[in-house]
């Protein structure tokens, strides 16, 4: 805890993270896993790349443990299950994505974070014909945890981000995840530095994207078993309080 | 922006990033543009700590603050005017000078309540409690500098830092309406360090501050 990055010692561990994306759903997912298990703050990022935000405890249950101050990026742990999860909960400062992408990753190397698991969105209206049908969820994975999982995604029947041509017409495909944020940027350094990631993301629109946040973080429990999946894994997650209000104050009784 | 039923309207996105826009490669041209804007950008404080002389903020030795009240915004600003500073018992340290979309602050400290401007004084009969008037609207990218470069400036041991400032009463989250809230109220954040009775509420979850106040 304090000033700087945390320097604690990760090893092991897998960290969860969201990249600011379109209907934050990556953010309310990781809310959700934060809320659930109760997870316990240890450490923050003290950073210029976030528009600063402060508030009081947003996973606070009772009176008590409501004064606690939140700011815009912190880290959260789980020894239990060997989970070290980051909650970022402002955008992106204009032109320090990219700083913040490379202080990240090269926090994740010297924490020695055995992998990383992203979780995102995409824009829905993007979709082409074949990817309207079927499941919105996708996910992506770099060759270095390819290696260690990739068998495990089919099994599971999973879809893989479908890459897209550059130009109309030009065979050449890229990777574009439109509505995104940091999460194209995030995938392609880890390629290149060697980082075991994963990305998890869901095709959708802003508006109430609670629903989405519960595809996203059931999506990962599929894979990572944080709770058990019985007949209605959604119930056992916990909303926090802080959800509360997400569109609005009650009514003027005068408009009636 | 009025619409027409049927009309297609691109909504903008909470992701922030416009990722066409953002994966285009800086040509040097951008860079240097880019540059000049950031040089632009940049606060500058001129200290006033010794009588008379004005000089930029330099690596002087840090000074010894025991209270720093600040005050964000023009409300706030007003109210430290009204109550608080009189030309008797305070003397002008400090000012900033900067330059962003909304507002320029130039470095003299003959200021009109009307003008945008950020000060700094400093109470005569005890030199370390320190006051600071910001009318003017730092900007995002801004903020982090104004706090490194003002408190950059202070010891923090033993420093007790209030910050004042103003919302709108409509962006207040509350089960009721804003309507019938009985305003203007107070509410405070705290951190755990600060072990005095605090005069009013606490601000509710899912309540935020964000900006300056918040750096």
């Amino acid at each position: 805890r304090g000033g700087g990055s945390p320097s604690s010692d990760f090893k092991g561990f897998t960290l969860l993270m969201p990249a600011v994306s379109v209907g934050n759903v990556g953010q309310l997912a990781i809310d959700l896993v934060i809320s659930t298990f109760n997870m316990t703050k240890v450490g923050y990022f003290y950073t210029d790349c976030l528009v600063p935000m402060v508030g009081n405890n947003p996973y606070a249950t009772a009176e008590e443990n409501s004064m606690e101050l939140s700011i815009n990026a912190e880290v959260y742990s789980l020894p239990s299950k060997k989970l070290v999860v980051l909650q970022i909960r402002s955008p992106f400062i204009k032109n320090k994505y990219r700083p913040f992408c490379q202080t990240l990753l090269s926090w994740v190397k010297s924490s020695k974070c055995d992998r990383v698991i992203v979780l995102s969105s995409s824009h829905a209206y993007q979709c082409d014909d074949e990817q309207l049908l079927g499941t919105p969820l996708r996910y992506l994975l770099t060759p270095d945890l390819e290696k260690a999982v990739g068998g495990l995604m089919q099994e599971l029947n999973w879809k893989e981000m479908e890459k897209v041509a550059a130009y109309p017409g030009i065979n050449d495909k890229v990777l574009h995840i439109p509505g995104g944020g940091i999460t194209k940027l995030l995938f392609t350094e880890s390629c290149s530095k060697g980082i075991q990631m994963a990305v998890l993301l869901k095709f959708c629109s802003e508006g109430d994207n609670i629903p989405d946040a519960f595809a996203l973080v059931n999506y990962l429990n599929e894979w990572h078993q944080l709770i058990k999946s019985e007949v209605n894994t959604s119930s056992q997650w916990k909303i926090p309080s802080s959800w509360r209000l997400l569109f609005g104050n009650g009514l003027p009784p005068a408009l009636f | 922006m009025a619409t027409f039923f049927g009309e297609v309207v691109v909504a903008p996105s909470r992701a922030g990033v416009d990722e066409e826009e953002e994966a285009r490669e800086e040509t040097p041209e951008d860079r240097e543009i880019r540059r000049e804007l950031e040089k632009k950008r940049e606060i500058d404080i001129f200290w006033t700590l010794k009588s008379g002389s004005t000089t930029e903020s330099s690596a002087d030795e840090p000074v010894v603050c025991s209270k720093f009240i600040v005050a964000i915004g023009r409300n706030a600003a007003a109210f430290l005017s009204s109550f608080i500073l009189d030309s008797v018992c305070w003397e002008v340290v400090g000012v900033v000078k900067l330059w962003n979309e909304w507002c320029r602050t130039s470095s003299t400290t003959n200021v009109l309540p009307t003008d945008s401007f950020c000060l700094f004084y400093r109470l005569i009969s005890d030199p370390t409690v320190w006051l600071c008037q910001c009318s003017c609207y730092v900007a995002e990218d801004q903020q982090f500098q104004w706090l490194e470069k003002v408190f950059g400036r202070m010891r923090k041991e033993g420093l007790q830092v209030t910050i004042l400032s103003t919302c709108p009463v409509a962006d207040y989250k509350t089960q009721e309406s804003t309507l019938t809230l009985p305003s203007p109220f107070l509410k405070a954040l705290k951190t755990k360090e600060f072990k005095e009775q605090v005069c009013c509420p606490l601000l509710e979850q899912p309540n935020i501050v964000r900006d300056l106040p918040a750096a």
